[in-house]
């Protein structure tokens, strides 16, 4: 199971739990497997079957470079920063964890 | 550990490839392009910071003799409301377009609204002022407080901005978020002495000697070609794409040598008008060049602000909690670095309680751009600066209380993630016995000058991303390496001396070259001290395939199979006969009788570099009298991971902590109340000159980074982010004055110095 | 539009005849009249030092000097400094002591260096910092560029 960190913006939806044990194997299945959990996450975090622009997805200690089909080992981290872009971090008409 | 293996070629000091042509004048810079048949572009700025466009009138520019095309917003494609991704961070295209060239609205002075292509410079620029716009003049918002503040002029009136989640419309707040971990009140509540303060920062600029410039050609067959001095070829592609709406493989960027950016040369400014004006010119070259006030006008420095920050510790020393409330100005569309501020500000420590709070703020300013380890050094004013003033309260030295405090790897960073290895605790431990900090300070400097020290900390994180490398093997045993990173500071070099180092041969032997977008495959920006990291690991790559196919070769000529030949030191060689041993060089000669040339390719997307961890001392000297400071000694002190070429890498050092020293004591964005920069010329903008500074001392700490073949982390950003706090924290303990706005000119502290003494 | 100005001048030793326009300056002159682009614009107002050149001996921001002006003059630029010899002692010392990033200022800082040590061969750190003082440099922090002076002195 994946130690899944929920960001700030997403604790409303969570009723305030700011870490949760989630299983799967992918990324992808994580995200699948916490919207379950507590519905209205994944649309948060997702866009376009793919991690919403200005938002990072770490998986262990990096922000992932593989996207959903990152692998996710047993005990490791997950993240979701929001704008964390080196420099030129995104704001635009509802960015990151918004809409 | 690579710590301790042997290397040939890194660490070394060999010239760099493309030196010659630097120090005689014959390399190629942006500017420097001259294409027959050539027209010169120029372009329309706003004169006011906030106004509607009521009408442009291109009449008089178009009836001149020798103009040959006009363009305004109307000949820009409509752009979506989409994001792309430019490797090292996004760009809204809506927005990227009216930067561009306004549409309806300029948001700051300096925004562009018609440009013009002509026979001479001297008659676009006439014909520049042939145009009338009709503005209606709007209230303008400065500063982060004044665009917040009740009824304040909204900007980007359509912008929806994002609270913490929730959309906000009729705002000026682009974005509002939140880090928290732990329980914040619980750690108040431990804490027995608290600090908090507010520190603002005036806008600055990178300050590049070489003003951007554009050159395209748009012709008949719909293909654009640009020569132009930036940071990534492929990024420029990128956007110049999804501004004019039409495929990347239809453009093909030519990067120039560049003359600096320190990321001020990532967006794009110029390309698209003169791609437009040619294609209205019928594919005629138009080349756009900006001058030094058009640069300080109009392209994108780093934010003004604020940033809050509020630290507990206990009684044994120990940070039990720290908030930060992080206000940055965006620019006059949004996207400031806050982000990545929030990533930096506490770094540098192990905090189990924390908040972070960021804010993207739009004012009617030029739209930021990053500038080296954009926003890290915003914070690390503040955060260091409480430091400073905790330690000074509890009566504990500041490097041991960094020390015990220090962020090492399995820290929990305050936005999440925790640490990989890194070298902080190292890099603290060599400022600590730096002969710098060992050697006593001679407090008074005469004529009733004060000196005082000052030291502190600095954290980036150092971006990997995307970069291509092809190597083919000439016959006499050199290489040639075609990279797609932009050379902004000596990485040909670095980049040439990882796949030498493979290859067993020397440097020089190693040939690099910057090719277009045509001729290599994506390559992220030079930037995010990524290059020397990830275009050096996919030069790494290519020279292992190298030697891969070669030693095909060396079975082929000694009838062996592949497994019976290793390849060390520099030489192919039989496992079983030792009589069988061939050099590279000698290998390379009998390419032509076994089969044909040999080439390679190395291609990567890497995660992060680990980090860069770097620690400043500065001794100051300051005349009460006029309030000028003058850096009498300065150090800093780094972890670089392995030092490819350690020049290369101390002059990085040197000259980030230069910049650093501009902004802490001169360099400002001098605004009017209307929002126009009253100071946009090297003479009133006050960068440091040669005689401003001592000889800058540096010290490489080695803590090799474990995901690079060689250990390298990048090294180019971290060196700005102690700079400010570091000389705020040495003008304290040179006159008892704690100044919590940058800069510190004289000004700031003949005042501060008057409040004190009445 | 105004006349042009027929000029005859002396660039790196070399006999120069052309027209020029009356407000060009020397450094438009140069870069896109004689096609000398060694010589570099920062600022255009005399601020950065990029575009420095020697004039009858004496170090001028050509970007200050009318192209007319140099009419009977001697004009020493970035593309003089080498011979067929090779490198002038100071370009060699930049390249070996890294002292340039970019190398956009590099030709100006090697023309200003040039002439410093030709007048003050013994010059010390001081008067090194002094003299190159109207040459910006926002890449090296300036370190390496004097410890290349420095390099030739010794």
């Amino acid at each position: 199971m994946a130690r899944v960190f929920i960001p700030f913006a997403l604790r409303k939806l969570t009723d305030g739990v700011t870490e949760v044990r989630v299983s799967g194997g992918t990324l992808r299945e994580v995200i699948d497997n916490l919207e379950e959990m507590y519905p209205g996450t994944k649309e948060r975090i997702v866009e376009n079957d793919a991690i919403k622009s200005g938002l990072a997805a770490v998986v262990g200690e990096q922000p992932t470079r593989e996207g959903l089909r990152t692998k996710v080992g047993e005990d490791i981290e997950v993240h979701f920063i929001p704008h964390i872009a080196g420099g030129r971090a995104v704001a635009r008409c509802g960015s990151g964890l918004g809409r | 550990m690579v710590s301790t293996q042997e290397y040939k070629v890194i660490g070394t000091r060999p010239i760099r490839h493309d030196g010659l042509d630097k120090v005689t004048g014959r390399a190629v810079y942006g500017a420097d392009i001259k294409l027959p048949g050539m027209l010169y572009g120029d372009v329309l700025r706003s004169p006011h910071a906030h106004a509607r466009i009521k009408s442009v009138d291109t009449s008089g520019a178009e009836a001149m003799d020798g103009v040959i095309a006009v363009m305004t917003s109307a000949d820009m494609p409509e752009a979506g409301d989409k994001i792309v991704d430019l490797g090292e961070g996004e760009i809204n295209l809506k927005y990227a377009s009216n930067h561009i060239i306004a549409s309806g609205k300029v948001n700051f002075k300096g925004h562009p609204v018609a440009a013009v292509a002509a026979t001479s410079t001297n008659i676009a620029r006439e014909a520049v002022r042939a145009i009338k716009v009709e503005y209606e003049v709007l209230p303008s918002a400065i500063t982060v407080d004044e665009a917040l503040a009740d009824g304040a002029p909204i900007i980007c009136e359509e912008m929806v901005g994002d609270d913490l989640g929730e959309e906000v419309k009729n705002t000026n707040m682009a974005s509002h978020f939140r880090h928290e971990f732990g329980d914040l009140e619980k750690g108040f509540s431990e804490a027995t002495t608290i600090v908090e303060h507010r520190y603002d920062l005036a806008m600055v600029h990178q300050g590049y000697i070489e003003p951007q410039n554009a050159t395209a050609v748009w012709n008949e067959e719909g293909r654009i070609k640009v020569w132009v001095s930036t940071q990534g070829s492929f990024s420029t592609r990128t956007q110049i794409a999804g501004v004019l709406q039409i495929d990347e493989s239809r453009i093909n960027v030519v990067p120039l040598e560049i003359g600096g950016g320190f990321g001020g040369k990532i967006p794009i400014y110029l390309e698209p008008l003169a791609a437009i004006l040619s294609k209205k010119s019928g594919g005629k070259p138009v080349r756009i060049l900006m001058d030094r006030t058009d640069v300080f006008d109009a392209t994108g420095p780093t934010p003004g602000g604020w940033v809050n920050v509020k630290m507990g510790v206990n009684d044994e020393g120990i940070i039990t909690a720290a908030e930060s409330d992080i206000r940055f100005d965006a620019g006059g569309f949004p996207g400031s670095p806050v982000g990545a501020a929030a990533m930096c500000v506490f770094s540098c420590y192990d905090i189990a309680n924390t908040r972070i709070d960021g804010y993207d703020i739009i004012v009617n300013k030029p739209k930021t751009a990053a500038y080296r380890a954009p926003g890290s050094t915003h914070v690390a004013f503040a955060t260091e600066s409480v430091v400073d003033e905790i330690c000074e309260k509890i009566g504990m030295d500041v490097v041991e209380f960094r020390l015990k405090n220090a962020s090492k790897e399995g820290s929990r960073r305050a936005d999440g993630p925790i640490f990989p290895l890194i070298g902080n605790v190292e890099t603290l431990e060599a400022s600590q016995a730096s002969p710098h900090w060992q050697s006593e300070l001679v407090r008074d400097g005469g004529n009733g000058k004060l000196r005082g020290r000052g030291i502190a900390n600095g954290y980036w994180f150092n971006i990997g991303f995307k970069s291509s490398v092809n190597l083919s093997v000439n016959t006499d045993g050199t290489v040639m390496l075609v990279e797609g990173s932009t050379d902004i500071g000596g990485t040909r070099v670095s980049i040439a001396m990882q796949a030498a180092e493979v290859l067993g041969i020397p440097a020089e032997d190693v040939r690099p070259t910057v090719v277009d977008t045509d001729s290599v495959g994506y390559t992220d920006v030079t930037g995010g001290s990524r290059t020397c990291y990830a275009t050096g690991y996919a030069a790494y790559n290519a020279a292992k395939s190298l030697i891969t196919k070669l030693t095909t070769r060396a079975a082929s000529i000694w009838d062996l199979s592949e497994d019976q030949i290793e390849f060390s030191e520099g030489k192919f060689a039989s496992k079983s006969d030792p009589e069988l041993s061939m050099t590279f060089k000698e290998l390379a000669s009998q390419l032509n009788d076994t089969g044909g040339p040999v080439n390679s390719t190395g291609a990567v997307d890497l995660e992060n570099a680990g980090g860069s961890f770097a620690t400043h001392i500065v001794d100051l000297e300051i005349d009460p009298e006029t309030g000028k400071t003058d850096v009498v000694r300065y150090t800093t002190v780094q972890d670089v991971g392995t030092a490819i070429h350690p020049s290369y890498v101390e002059g990085q050092m040197q000259g980030g902590a230069v910049q650093g020293i501009g902004w802490a004591l001169n360099e400002e964005y001098f605004m009017s109340d209307e929002g126009a920069m009253e100071n946009a010329s090297f003479l009133d903008y006050r960068m440091p000159t040669s005689l401003d500074l001592p000889e800058i001392e540096t010290i490489l700490v080695e803590v090799p980074n474990p995901v690079h073949p060689y250990g390298v982390r990048g090294v180019g950003e971290t060196p700005i982010v102690p700079p400010v706090a570091a000389i705020a924290n040495a003008i304290y303990d040179a006159l008892g004055i704690r100044l919590r706005s940058a800069p510190m000119n004289p000004g700031r502290i003949l005042v501060a110095l008057k409040e004190k003494n009445g | 539009m105004v006349d042009k100005i027929h000029v005859k001048t002396t660039i790196n030793g070399l006999p120069q005849e052309f027209l020029v326009d009356p407000f060009m300056s020397l450094l438009e002159t140069l870069r896109d009249v004689l096609n000398l682009t060694g010589t570099k614009e920062g600022c255009n107002d005399g601020n950065c030092g990029a575009c420095t050149v020697v004039l009858d001996g004496r170090i001028v921001d050509s970007c200050c000097v009318l192209g007319a002006e140099i009419e009977g003059k001697t004009v020493e630029t970035i593309e003089g400094m080498a011979g067929p010899d090779g490198l002038h002692p100071l370009q060699q010392a930049f390249l070996e002591e890294a002292a340039l990033q970019c190398g956009i200022c590099t030709p100006g800082f090697l023309v200003s260096a040039k002439a410093l040590l030709e007048r003050e061969p013994e010059a010390d750190e001081h008067r090194i910092r002094y003299w190159l003082a109207g040459n910006l440099c926002r890449c090296t922090g300036y370190d390496k560029i004097i410890k290349a002076v420095q390099k030739v002195q010794a």
